[in-house]
């Protein structure tokens, strides 16, 4: 006879042993340790640190391992984790001109000020399987170079001079926090970019695809994608003066956009904007691009009602912690509505039977 | 986990969350937007009503979580766990012994007191949202109290299948102004919202809303004259201890297809039986036929 099934305390803890087991795999094989994972495998740690919203490569190491390398769960740990935090305080704004560059490109100008860079980038790499790194892995050295001096202008102050590309005027209003105020719209840019940048990449490629292939096409050029080292400074009140606390590895892109001018604004170039942690270009040219077109109402444009330009759509559907919280939820046990929905479906069919649908249909 | 603030959160969050909570009390039925923190269980799995636990638990309190009605269900337990450890409170099983219970889809059936608060967790808080995707529309449907297009939705269920054919997360109207989400509690359990001696808060953390109902809140399911509410339930009684009044779940009991019905409050089953009440799951009992 049936027992209502009792021990789900039992059946947690021993999943989760299981789990731990499974983690750490073949234990003949070397275990991975948490700088091996910050040095070999960057890029994933970036995009961990970037959608985590914690800048901290050795816990963004740690997460990576601790979730057997479920970027998504990894995220998680780093958020969840972040909201423990205190908070001491803002930076000043971060001054990306004065950012030392590993990488910096325009696709619109050949040639620039401060040069074009190319860095580490799988750009023109064939991606062919190297068979090679499955057996020593060793690699000879980069060639090297001084780095130029000095602050590296932004491409678009050029057009600007030029008086060819829209405005974007100093603006020293605090931002609103996403992470601290509820989000509600209407939202402002500062916001939305906010959103963005820990929005998950896979979203935000997609949408960001879905207006170059007429979704919301706004015709958009890298104006300059930079990769690279900057300052964090920060006022302490204590001290009465800025000091530096540290710098962060940031991937910066802005786009240029063509822009036929509307009812309100003269033909001119349009931008749009993309900053985030850590060497994540990807990201950071989607984000740029549904910036860009989130931006259809300030500029006068039409609404094709298209999904990057709907805020609403963009912002309540981008974090990945809240879409796979929500989704996966839908394993946990749901017998009571089911069983309410088994009554009614029951008693539909019984109806139906009974000849109403006939009668009605005659 | 000693290095966490009592009950996980700290103090100004909780305190945020305290103020989002008493709004609520004062506008019963109506959302509050609150800044939902990210907590260590995803979203989607109790993390509102788990806010709002952390936010008005006291050490003193004796706290209950149910799932499906039921305090052995795998999230209940860590739910239940993870206020065990990071806020040293006890915890029971036992319905009339709990200051706070947190629930999933289910009310418990032993009607609650003026002590008790009921802490729901919420999916989706908002009632017109199947109707309305959009945030920004429903919140002036509700501000300018424009329902007409639940009606029109509930008027359709009856045109085409001669009832209203929603059976959880049934709509209700409280206190005549604002219509409200009850979480996806069975319709079974709508009339038990209303004239409660206990609070009753509800947390939705992904969608960050709070909302309540104050003691003795008038709570109306949504109906018409013709076609009134009515709360059901499985025309059986619990197999275990023989209960006609309450929400059954119903169990395929082996691989020809039989069934059991046994009350989903896993609590109220073990205290008739533990009174020597027995259902017809067992031979020779009273209720055998």
């Amino acid at each position: 006879m049936y027992v209502a099934v009792k021990g789900g305390e039992r059946a947690i803890e021993s999943a989760h042993a299981w789990l731990a087991e499974e983690r750490r795999g073949d234990k003949s094989v070397a275990e991975l340790s948490i700088a091996q994972i910050r040095e070999q495998l960057k890029l994933s740690v970036d995009r961990v640190m970037a959608e985590g919203s914690l800048y901290d490569p050795d816990l963004a190491a740690l997460a990576i391992k601790q979730s057997r390398g479920d970027l998504i769960e990894a995220i998680f740990l780093i958020r969840a984790y972040r909201t423990t935090l205190p908070r001491f305080g803002v930076s000043e704004p971060m001054n990306t001109g004065a950012m030392e560059c590993d990488r910096r490109i325009s696709a619109t100008f050949k040639d620039l000020p401060g040069g074009q860079v190319l860095g580490p980038t799988f750009d023109y790499t064939h991606r062919l399987l190297d068979f090679k790194l499955a057996a020593d892995g060793e690699v000879p050295e980069a060639p090297t170079r001084d780095a130029a001096l000095g602050d590296v202008p932004h491409v678009t102050e050029f057009l600007n001079q030029e008086g060819l590309i829209e405005e974007a005027p100093l603006d020293d209003t605090p931002p609103p926090d996403l992470t601290r105020e509820p989000l509600e719209m209407p939202a402002e840019r500062a916001l939305r970019l906010q959103a963005l940048t820990r929005a998950d990449e896979g979203f935000t490629l997609g949408l960001a695809y879905s207006t170059q292939r007429g979704y919301g096409r706004n015709h958009a050029f890298v104006g300059e994608l930079r990769i690279g080292t900057v300052a964090v400074e920060m006022d302490i009140p204590e001290l009465g003066f800025t000091i530096e606390i540290g710098e962060i590895t940031l991937t910066e892109c802005e786009t240029v956009n063509q822009f036929k001018g509307s009812k309100t604004e003269p033909p001119q170039f349009t931008r749009g904007y993309g900053l985030v942690f850590g060497q994540s270009e990807r990201k950071a040219i989607s984000m740029a691009l549904v910036d860009r077109a989130l931006r259809w109402e300030e500029l006068g444009e039409d609404n094709v009602g298209a999904p990057a330009q709907d805020t609403e759509f963009v912002l309540y559907h981008a974090d990945n912690i809240q879409a796979t919280g929500f989704l996966e939820h839908i394993k946990l046990p749901h017998y009571v509505d089911f069983q309410s929905e088994l009554e009614l479906v029951r008693k539909l069919r019984r109806e139906a039977g009974a000849g109403r649908y006939q009668e009605a249909a005659e | 986990m000693s290095e966490y603030n009592f009950a996980y959160l700290d103090e100004q969050t909780k305190r945020m969350i305290r103020r989002a909570i008493l709004k609520g009390l004062a506008i019963p039925g109506y959302q509050v937007p609150f800044a939902s923190r990210e907590m260590p269980m995803p979203y989607g799995w109790g993390t509102g009503g788990v806010q709002v636990s952390a936010a008005i638990l006291t050490p003193e309190d004796t706290f209950k979580v149910i799932d499906q009605g039921a305090d052995d269900t795998t999230n209940a337990v860590s739910i239940r766990t993870f206020f065990e450890r990071t806020a040293g409170v006890e915890t029971t099983t036992a319905t009339s012994d709990a200051s706070v219970i947190q629930t999933r889809h289910r009310i418990p059936e032993k009607p609650l007191t003026e002590d008790q608060i009921l802490v729901y967790q919420v999916p989706i808080p908002e009632p017109l949202r199947f109707l309305e995707p959009r945030e920004s529309e429903t919140r002036k449907m509700h501000s300018l109290e424009e329902y007409g297009l639940m009606h029109v939705k509930l008027y359709e269920d009856i045109a085409r299948h001669g009832h209203i054919a929603t059976s959880y997360g049934y709509p209700v109207k409280v206190e005549g102004r604002y219509v409200m989400d009850p979480s996806p509690i069975p319709k079974f359990d709508n009339p038990k919202l209303g004239d409660m001696p206990a609070i009753q808060l509800f947390g939705a953390g992904r969608e960050q809303r709070i909302y309540a109902l104050p003691p003795y809140t008038k709570v109306v399911s949504l109906d018409f004259e013709d076609h009134p509410f009515e709360a059901s339930k499985a025309d059986q009684v619990c197999g275990l201890c023989g209960a006609s009044d309450s929400y059954l779940d119903e169990v395929i009991i082996d691989d020809a297809g039989g069934r059991l019905f046994c009350c989903s409050d896993t609590d109220y089953c073990t205290g008739r039986r533990a009174l020597g009440h027995k259902g017809p799951a067992f031979p020779g009992s009273e209720a055998a036929a």
